[in-house]
């Protein structure tokens, strides 16, 4: 590459994008409250929301995990028809907005919706309003980010070393998890994080289908909501806890498993 | 040739926010006949009827509306939105915009410094058609089996639940406390909880989809909805106006329609 000229054509857009993205979060530091800002953090109720975004984020980055690294190599490495039509209903949860996405979840699985109403006839299972439903909301939202992810990097990633595993005996699941998932583990690695990311800030499918109950189903957006309604200072601070510890987990877990 | 493909997508972008900057300075120029009206968003049927009739009476006027929670618009009228009415569904929210940017003075020395009053909204309980959990009064709340939605406190009709049930004597815990009252009704509407407490006006709009039940101790959580014209109005005179419209028995007819009670 030659070296000397800067690219200014590049980096001038870089830095307008860049500051276009920064600068709404240095009005949340300039506004904040500084001087309160540590009884206000320390409040139980911050610490319970708090508590309940991280682990209902993380569960439902397993479950996403879990059968989203599937669904991805379904699209990126089987034939079979419809298979445009399956990755364009993927991404449908990313278009719609996520109000709509808790309304269809309610009509699917609430007390009358279609599954629900036998879940709880059967099971007496009730599944809003439990922090289940928070789980099961941020799913909907975030698998999609981890599957296009993961597609992306095995559609990117080199096939013939799962055909010479192929060649040499190992059956298909085999290769999978021997070859294949190692392979594209930091296109894993991203959307994961992707997906934990989006779960955290999840607010419009949580509140719609999980309802707002303090402790139960009130996560950190929904908690920013309801502060913003009667003291925007409270809902800056829990903003900025919430920014805070997004980052550091974010930026922990790239240093450890995903850039060692 | 390399270049080529960067060159048309900084002439794109060049073009882009030309066109931005332009229609910017569009915006920017007086808002000639244009009236900004903020309201909370149980007025939108009652204020969209009442605006055609206002277009109607004064050619060249236009109405535009902002719709959204009492709480939204005040924060977007403190930050400068171009706001020149506000009506709120509270005292409260009306006295935090009074206290931030005020009103147009000329109009609150003849109509008061804190908006005029101009509708009231009582509470009801709400419940699905066929009422699954046979509610008949607050009392029927507070069991164990009946799955209740209210407001959260921070919203207006979350503070009105909290002061009704405090004066029935009811103490209860609801499965949920939603953001808005709509989501309250639509909660009630899907039979995802056996009761809400919502305003009238929700319970008349949402027609034969819920049941709606009277209750005495509602009459001590009447919510006031204030209107005012604004300290930033382009055209006060135009923003009074709208205002004597909306107080008018005309107003009155309509809000009375549409489940809202007189002042």
């Amino acid at each position: 590459m030659r070296r000397g000229r800067f690219p200014w054509i590049l980096v001038l857009p870089a830095l307008t994008g860049l500051a276009f993205l920064v600068l709404p979060l240095t009005g949340l530091l300039v506004r904040a409250p500084w001087s309160t800002m540590g009884d206000r953090v320390t409040e139980p109720e911050v610490l319970t929301a708090l508590w309940l975004s991280l682990s209902t984020a993380t569960v439902a980055t397993v479950v996403s995990l879990l059968l989203g690294v599937p669904l991805a190599w379904l699209l990126a490495r089987a034939e079979f028809p419809g298979r445009r039509l399956v990755r364009a209903l993927v991404t449908v949860p990313l278009v719609i907005p996520p109000v709509v996405g808790g309304v269809a979840l309610l009509l699917v699985l609430g007390r009358n919706g279609v599954l629900g109403r036998h879940l709880d006839t059967w099971f007496g299972i009730t599944v809003p309003f439990t922090p289940v439903a928070v789980v099961l909301a941020q799913v909907f939202v975030a698998m999609p980010f981890l599957v296009i992810s993961v597609e992306g990097a095995l559609r990117g990633s080199d096939r013939r070393y799962e055909e010479a595993a192929a060649t040499l005996g190992a059956g298909r699941v085999a290769v999978f998890a021997h070859v294949t998932l190692p392979l594209v583990l930091p296109g894993i690695g991203a959307g994961a994080a992707l997906c934990w990311a989006r779960a955290l800030g999840e607010f419009g499918a949580t509140i719609t289908f999980a309802g707002n109950f303090p402790g139960t189903t009130q996560t950190m957006p929904l908690a920013v909501y309801v502060a913003m309604q009667r003291d925007p200072e409270a809902a800056i601070v829990l903003s900025l806890v919430l920014l805070l510890v997004c980052v550091v987990v974010l930026a922990t877990l790239r240093e450890r498993w995903i850039d060692p | 040739m390399r270049e080529r493909p960067l060159r048309s997508l900084c002439a794109l972008t060049a073009v882009l926010l030309c066109v931005c900057a332009c229609t910017a300075d569009g915006a920017g120029r007086g808002r000639d006949g244009r009236l900004h009206v903020f309201a909370a968003a149980s007025l939108t049927d009652v204020f969209t009827d009442l605006a055609e009739e206002f277009e109607e009476r004064r050619p060249g006027t236009e109405v535009v509306f902002n719709f959204a929670g009492s709480s939204d618009l005040a924060v977007q009228i403190d930050s400068g939105a171009p706001a020149d009415v506000f009506a709120s569904a509270d005292t409260l929210t009306m006295e935090r915009v009074v206290e931030e940017g005020g009103l147009d003075t000329a109009w609150a020395e003849e109509h008061g410094g804190r908006g005029a009053v101009f509708a009231t909204n009582t509470l009801r309980i709400a419940v699905p058609p066929d009422n699954p959990a046979g509610v008949t009064e607050p009392a029927d709340l507070a069991d164990d089996d009946v799955a209740v939605a209210l407001c959260a406190r921070e919203v207006p009709c979350g503070a009105a639940s909290v002061a009704a049930l405090e004066a029935a004597g009811v103490d209860l815990t609801p499965v949920t406390y939603e953001e808005d009252v709509r989501a309250v009704l639509t909660k009630v509407e899907l039979g995802e909880v056996d009761a809400g407490l919502v305003y009238a006006t929700d319970v008349a709009a949402a027609g034969t989809r819920v049941l709606g039940l009277d209750f005495p101790e509602a009459e001590e959580a009447v919510n006031d909805y204030p209107i005012a014209v604004l300290s930033g109005a382009e055209d006060p005179v135009l923003a009074a106006a709208w205002v004597d419209l909306v107080l008018s028995d005309d107003g009155v007819e309509v809000l009375t329609a549409a489940g809202f009670g007189a002042p």
